[in-house]
């Protein structure tokens, strides 16, 4: 917020900011149409924060409360199927559940975690002190809130969208889909779609112009790298799928017949659509739980990311053939054999650069000195859940054996191991290992590591069985199964389907016992310790600063010499013996940097803009739904929030911080926080 | 994205002043003398990377009207419906626009405000001709009998060539916003850069109804 004033020995502020307290300053004159939100504490200090940090701790809390809604369906949908010829759910419900829950964890949980990390880290992991469009950021975050809620208030308005999370045509027309649901499912989507863009144009720039001075890309953190080539994955994918939900929306709220065969359609124009979205979206999900391990692994393995280069490249190849391989969802569609063997190949291409990060990750580990935190397991967890789940992958890529596998429970199988193995354990290692820079508190070691092997454990049952259900021959998105199809022995379905579902709620223990030691670490914030300024011995620019970081980020910039710039600060390399030793702690750095803080330093001002903006396009979106003259009302409070946003700088004037006042003396207006 | 020139940053001795203001969006994007990474402007960034997505969304809508351009009753087609000497003439003037637009460039990196705002006007005069001509078509295909549900061909074509419609739209109003905020700008070519930013939309809007006037209305069906 505003300008932080720093004590200096030469220009000492005057004596209201305290000893060594910087001040905040607020803007007093007026801009646009209203006044600047000015508070520094309370909910305003939240709701109108364009601050990177507050905002990826927002990004954070709502996709955790979605991830449990998703949590909870999926209970659901295990619940219904732990028995012959379940009840739980009726058949309409059903298919509401898990369209919604491939929705949820899809567009609502793993995307906005992966922002809340990369909104938290990258400005911190390239030495910047925020992101190069900070209301757009806020932006994002609440365009992300309210497409969520407008997405789910459906199920109090007439019910969900039942139609499978690809929304497969024609099965998704109003004819066989009367309620609202999918509709409330395309236009939800579509304003969580404006989130995904901004936040991508957002961070591309940031990372390629926001720098600090020596960051070349090829000393930038790994995490940071991934994050870059998934916002260049968003920039590109995002508008296919706003080509398709608009199609979607004209065909059921205004007539057209674009997917409706009856009038000559051609349904596989939707599922191109989609897979070439969707396909690069899967990328989306599981690149930053990449960059999360592959932070991880080196710290605690004590040696460096075994072959950067090839990691980061193997990253980019994957951003890059992740767009030639869609169709490898649509080969039981007729395609024709030219089409099927191209991607067939292409798909199994792509298995290299995923390849070779798991060889670096396991030789990032060999022979070096493994500390088995929590973060570290999730991480190794991660290595080996995902590799399962690439193993069956490429038995998808294997068009003849697909074809047998399309539609059963085998693909399940396969996409819970690639996206629960790889992005969300990736996430969880995140929670862990950034958990004392981003709250200054440590979890609990000692619950963590039950968290992760209840999770790990419950995982491996719920969806291992999954594989001989599928081979079995039980299809996915069926309501129940009955004991006299169920089969003999061994393959018997209906024991791994009990199996998958206790698996189920041992996964749903480990979720709860990570909010339960998020809630033990912070239910009395002032009696559990301060989490030490460098717990893990890290690597990465992110460490350099104050935990958690000031409002500013960095009191200096520094200036970086080499990949690892934090390490390479508190170790030396002795040149006679070769041995590692230590010549600076993190206290000692961070007082150097301290040291030399930069005057005025000016932060972006909060604004009231970007969520006047948001609020307008759920309006928008009811008025498509309900009552077309709704719409007039929405565009208008966007374009007035528009233009307000367009009047009003970002920063606000150096003389609005410190206006001259009467006696040639120092403004009045100053105040102290911290 | 070929004019970023990258600079790499001298590692000691760089100056820190630069770096203390931490958001660009906006009031000082036109001094342009911002300590960036990359020496291109964020601003300027962004608006390449916007453009490279509009390439994947209109890329969609061009793909779903080339699938459905044959699919439509015999009396009702391209061949009955375009008026192609006069969508002709509308193109031209959508292309006169682009040349109008390089000179208001031209003219704020001259920081010559008066010019600026008088080729920035033109400019959207022209895309409002432009506009109108769209509507006028429209109207006369609607009387025709091609509402925008008759055929899979009239809701990919209205849908296709109404999203560039309300592109040009979009950037009309940027355009005469952008007039008035030079108005009371009180530093000539204070905005020179922003109108160089709203000038790449344009021109790429342009680049888009080139591509779309030849795959619609030129190629037979």
């Amino acid at each position: 917020m505003a300008i932080i004033e720093r004590p200096s020995t030469t220009a000492p502020v005057p004596a209201v900011t305290g000893a060594g307290a910087p001040a905040v300053v607020t803007p007093s004159q007026a801009y646009g149409a209203f006044r600047r939100p000015v508070a520094t504490s309370g909910w305003r200090s939240w709701v109108f924060t364009v601050d990177h940090k507050k905002l990826g701790i927002m990004y954070g809390v709502v996709a955790m409360f979605f991830f449990l809604v998703g949590g909870l369906e999926a209970l659901l949908i295990r619940a219904q199927l732990a028995g012959p010829e379940g009840t739980v759910l009726s058949a309409g419900l059903y298919n509401e559940m898990f369209t919604m829950h491939g929705t949820t964890m899809v567009f609502l949980f793993v995307m906005p975690m992966a922002a809340a990390f990369a909104n938290y880290l990258v400005p911190l992991q390239i030495g910047a002190r925020d992101v190069a469009f900070p209301r757009m950021n806020a932006f994002g975050f609440w365009c992300f809130l309210a497409g969520g809620l407008f997405l789910n208030t459906s199920w109090f308005l007439g019910g969900a969208a039942d139609g499978g999370w690809f929304m497969y045509q024609p099965n998704a027309n109003a004819l066989f889909s009367p309620t609202n649901g999918i509709d409330f499912w395309g236009l939800g989507l579509q304003i969580t779609g404006i989130a995904s863009l901004t936040g991508a144009l957002n961070l591309i720039v940031t990372i390629l112009n926001m720098r600090a001075p020596g960051m070349t890309l090829m000393k930038m953190p790994i995490f940071t790298w991934m994050i870059l080539v998934v916002q260049f994955l968003l920039v590109f994918a995002i508008p296919v799928i706003t080509v398709a939900l608009f199609l979607l929306m004209f065909q059921r709220e205004f007539g057209a017949t674009f997917f409706d065969v009856s009038a000559g359609a051609d349904p596989l124009l939707w599922q191109h659509l989609f897979w070439i979205f969707g396909h690069p979206e899967v990328y989306i999900l599981v690149l930053p739980g990449f960059g999360i391990v592959s932070e991880v692994l080196p710290v605690f393995s004590r040696k460096p990311l075994f072959g950067y280069r090839f990691v980061v490249f193997s990253g980019a190849a994957i951003g890059f053939v992740g767009w030639g391989v869609w169709a490898h969802h649509m080969f039981a569609s007729g395609l024709g054999p030219v089409s099927v063997a191209v991607f067939s190949v292409a798909t199994m291409l792509i298995a290299i650069p995923t390849g070779v990060k798991i060889v670096n990750w396991t030789l990032t580990m060999w022979g070096g000195k493994i500390w088995f935190s929590t973060a570290m397991l999730f991480s190794i967890g991660l290595v080996v859940q995902f590799t399962i789940g690439g193993l069956s992958g490429v038995t998808h890529a294997v068009a003849p054996s697909d074809t047998q596998q399309t539609d059963t429970y085998y693909i399940v199988a396969h996409f819970h191991y690639t996206i629960f193995g790889g992005a969300v354990l990736g996430l969880f290692a995140g929670f862990y290992y950034w958990w004392p820079k981003m709250f200054g508190k440590m979890l609990s070691e000692r619950i963590g590591k039950w968290n992760f092997w209840f999770m790990i454990i419950g995982m491996s049952v719920t969806f291992g069985p999954m594989h001989i259900i599928g081979l079995q021959g039980q299809p996915r998105r069926m309501m129940n199964w009955t004991e006299a199809r169920a089969g003999e022995g061994f393959f018997n379905l209906g024991f791994w389907n009990r199996v998958a579902s206790f698996g189920s709620a041992i996964l749903a223990i480990g979720v709860a016992l990570f909010l339960f030691n998020v809630w033990q670490t912070h239910k009395k914030s002032s009696k559990t310790p301060k989490a030490p300024l460098d717990p893990w011995d890290a690597r990465s620019l992110e460490w350099i600063t104050a935990s958690p970081p000031k409002e500013h980020n960095f009191d200096s910039i520094p200036t970086v010499h080499a990949l690892d710039e934090f390490f390479h600060r508190k170790y030396e390399v002795d040149h006679d013996s070769g041995a590692v030793r230590k010549v600076a702690t993190a206290e000692e750095i961070l007082a150097a940097e301290e040291a030399k803080a930069d005057q005025h330093i000016h932060l972006p001002s909060p604004s009231y803009w970007p969520i006047i903006l948001a609020i307008g396009l759920p309006i928008m979106a009811y008025g498509v739904i309900y009552y077309r003259l709704l719409i007039i009302v929405g565009a208008a409070i966007v374009l007035l929030a528009m233009f307000g946003w367009a009047l009003e700088p970002s920063v606000a004037d150096d003389t609005d911080y410190d206006p001259p006042a009467e006696d040639g003396g120092s403004n009045k207006e100053l105040a102290t926080i911290g | 994205m070929a004019d970023i020139t990258v600079h790499e940053p001298v590692a000691d001795g760089h100056d820190h002043a630069d770096h203390t203001t931490a958001g660009h969006d906006g009031h000082d994007a036109a001094h342009g003398a911002h300590y960036t990474s990359t020496g291109l402007s964020n601003n300027k960034m962004a608006m390449w990377l916007f453009l490279g997505s509009e390439c994947l969304l209109f890329g969609g809508l061009i793909s779903t009207y080339m699938l459905y351009r044959g699919r439509h009753p015999a009396d009702l087609g391209p061949d009955q419906i375009f008026d192609i000497p006069f969508t002709s003439v509308s193109s031209f003037v959508l292309l006169m626009s682009s040349l109008t637009m390089v000179l208001a460039v031209s003219a704020a990196a001259q920081k010559d405000d008066r010019r600026t705002n008088l080729w920035l006007t033109i400019t959207a005069l022209l895309g409002a001709t432009f506009v109108g001509g769209q509507v006028y078509e429209f109207t006369v295909m609607y009387r025709e009998g091609l509402g925008f549900t008759s055929s899979l061909f009239s809701s990919s074509f209205y849908t296709l060539t109404g999203f560039h419609g309300v592109h040009v739209t979009v950037g009309i109003i940027m355009l005469m916003a952008l007039v008035g905020i030079n108005k009371r700008s009180r530093v000539p070519g204070d905005k020179a850069e922003v109108v160089e930013i709203v000038g790449l939309y344009w021109h790429f809007v342009d680049v888009v109804w080139i591509i779309i006037f030849t795959l619609v209305y030129l190629i037979p069906s």
